[in-house]
């Protein structure tokens, strides 16, 4: 069942190694978290991760990769949205600095569903003659067993170690408020354990209400909620607040150099406190 | 004022809705400001004029998204075939439609990497009508072949129910012709010339006998892109929508 921690004691639970799936800008991105992270002194950083967006990811990924924390990121796309290109994947490509396994939305989304199904793969349709096949060697063509001359892909089912994201709300038995983000249910019952930051914990439980009852994520699938007033900023958190706009283009602009990215991250804690 | 002749922008926002035509369900994919537009104001026009209702789905919309079920629900109705009409666009696009959202020169390591394939690999092959826009004219987008093929425009032998429909672009319009895979030349925007055209795109394709200049849109349809439909795209597009409105006070 969900424990409570401080944003700090959540952090520190995602170590070396770890598979960590991490959420689209739209669901609610646990950028606190993201900073806290980066933030830990060198001898305690996270490294080697893989990081598994559902489906795309944009500022998180970015700064995961200009830390020097991803070995591998499975992904539809990083992007900075209208900021621009996310200039510490662009250039860790060109380093090489992690092991890019592009995907396209929907094959993500549907190895997720596999994991939450405890199913060995899932079939998909579409990305026959795409070179996306040949970039994923652990995509498969089959025969569609049901009917002739059917070829079809079948991708792994995917199980993070960790899920990681943002919400408004959490009761304090550990029920989450996921709204029409069902995707973040799919990370949560696919992952082995499920971190979450909150806007805020309320007493009365999100399962009293039936009606709302159906946005909400069970604590079952809950590891450990802390409790962090706009966890998402810079980015935006629905229902809630808007993405800073401003913040997201000091950062494009800062982390076109390694220099000015370390320079970003510096200010990030304290700016963040100003910003909440 | 909103007497003003219509903007090429606003030109291109009218061609991509009278390219919608028909069609019951459309989606736009983020950051995509003018075909959400063009899709807003073809379920305004369609109201107005009486024809049957529009359903639009703008991806990063809160007031234009009907759809509950997350980042699944878009793929879901696409492969039940409940999503007639959505819009790709392409770092590099080619002669065959084929598409390259990944990057240019040897993957994975490419000299110039872009975000990255999104669900074109998978709506590319499920949605009937799909609109290639790109407002960039050059030979540099428009190449002979792409460097990294996100999703085909053509497939052989494999389950396909959509695919390309027409290329849009910042001084051009073509069709897909399907039985040759080849874009066919329609119509040349004003201010472009045909061998403007010929010359600044990268790929061979046919045209047209007669190659029309792509028509402005009409005073009722130009009022409510003006009116309703910079209202609507406020919302998701604030900027954009400033700028649309700028452009007509001009």
């Amino acid at each position: 069942m969900a424990t409570f921690l401080t944003l700090d004691e959540l952090a520190a639970t995602i170590g070396d190694g770890m598979s960590l799936a991490i959420p689209n800008d739209q669901a609610g991105v646990a950028m606190a978290a993201t900073l806290a992270l980066t933030a830990r002194a060198s001898k305690n950083l996270p490294k080697n991760l893989h990081v598994i967006c559902v489906p795309i990811s944009g500022m998180q990924a970015d700064i995961l990769i200009g830390r020097g924390m991803v070995s591998a990121i499975e992904t539809s796309a990083v992007t900075l949205g209208e900021a621009g290109g996310a200039p510490r994947f662009a250039d860790g490509i060109r380093q090489r600095t992690f092991r890019m396994m592009d995907a396209t939305c929907p094959a993500l989304l549907a190895g997720f569903v596999a994991g939450q199904k405890g199913v060995p793969f899932m079939a998909i349709r579409g990305l026959i003659g795409s070179d996306l096949m040949a970039a994923r060697p652990d995509w498969r063509i089959i025969d569609n067993p049901y009917a002739d001359d059917d070829p079809v892909v079948v991708v792994p089912a995917i199980r993070p170690d960790v899920a990681l994201f943002h919400a408004p709300e959490a009761d304090r038995f550990g029920n989450v408020r996921i709204g029409r983000h069902a995707e973040l249910a799919a990370m949560a019952h696919a992952a082995r354990r499920t971190l979450v930051t909150v806007e805020r914990i309320s007493d009365t439980s999100l399962l009293a209400n039936e009606n709302e009852a159906a946005g909400v994520l069970p604590a079952l699938y809950v590891s450990a909620i802390a409790e962090v007033p706009r966890g998402a900023w810079p980015l935006g958190l629905w229902g809630e607040y808007a993405l800073d706009g401003d913040e997201v283009a000091r950062y494009a602009q800062l982390a076109q150099t390694p220099e000015g990215f370390a320079a970003y991250l510096e200010g990030a804690m304290r700016r963040r406190e100003i910003a909440a | 004022m909103t007497g003003a002749p219509a903007t090429d922008r606003e030109i291109l926002i009218a061609t991509i809705t009278d390219l919608l035509d028909g069609v019951r369900t459309v989606a736009v994919g983020m950051s995509s400001p003018i075909p959400a537009a063009g899709a807003m104001l073809l379920r305004a026009r369609n109201e107005a004029n009486g024809r049957a209702p529009v359903r639009i789905i703008v991806l990063g919309s809160r007031d234009h998204n009907f759809l509950t079920n997350g980042a699944f629900e878009l793929f879901d109705a696409a492969a039940q075939g409940r999503i007639d009409a959505f819009f790709l666009g392409g770092g590099q696009i080619d002669g065959q439609a084929n598409i390259n959202l990944v990057g240019t020169g040897a993957y994975p390591d490419n000299e110039v990497r872009w975000p990255g394939s999104f669900g074109s690999a998978f709506l590319y092959f499920v949605v009937p009508r799909v609109i290639l826009f790109r407002e960039e004219h050059s030979p540099r987008v428009f190449v002979e072949k792409v460097d990294f093929v996100s999703a085909p425009g053509h497939s052989e032998g494999v389950a396909r129910s959509g695919g390309p429909h027409a290329l849009l672009t910042g001084k051009a319009l073509f069709d897909f012709d399907k039985a040759r895979q080849r874009f066919r030349l329609r119509s040349v925007h004003g201010g472009a010339s045909v061998s403007d055209v010929r010359a600044l795109t990268g790929f061979d394709y046919d045209a047209a006998d007669t190659v029309s200049t792509t028509p402005a849109p009409d005073a009722g349809t130009l009022a409510l892109l003006r009116g309703r439909v910079t209202d609507e795209l406020a919302e998701t597009y604030p900027q954009f929508a400033a700028t649309l409105a700028a452009g007509f006070a001009a």
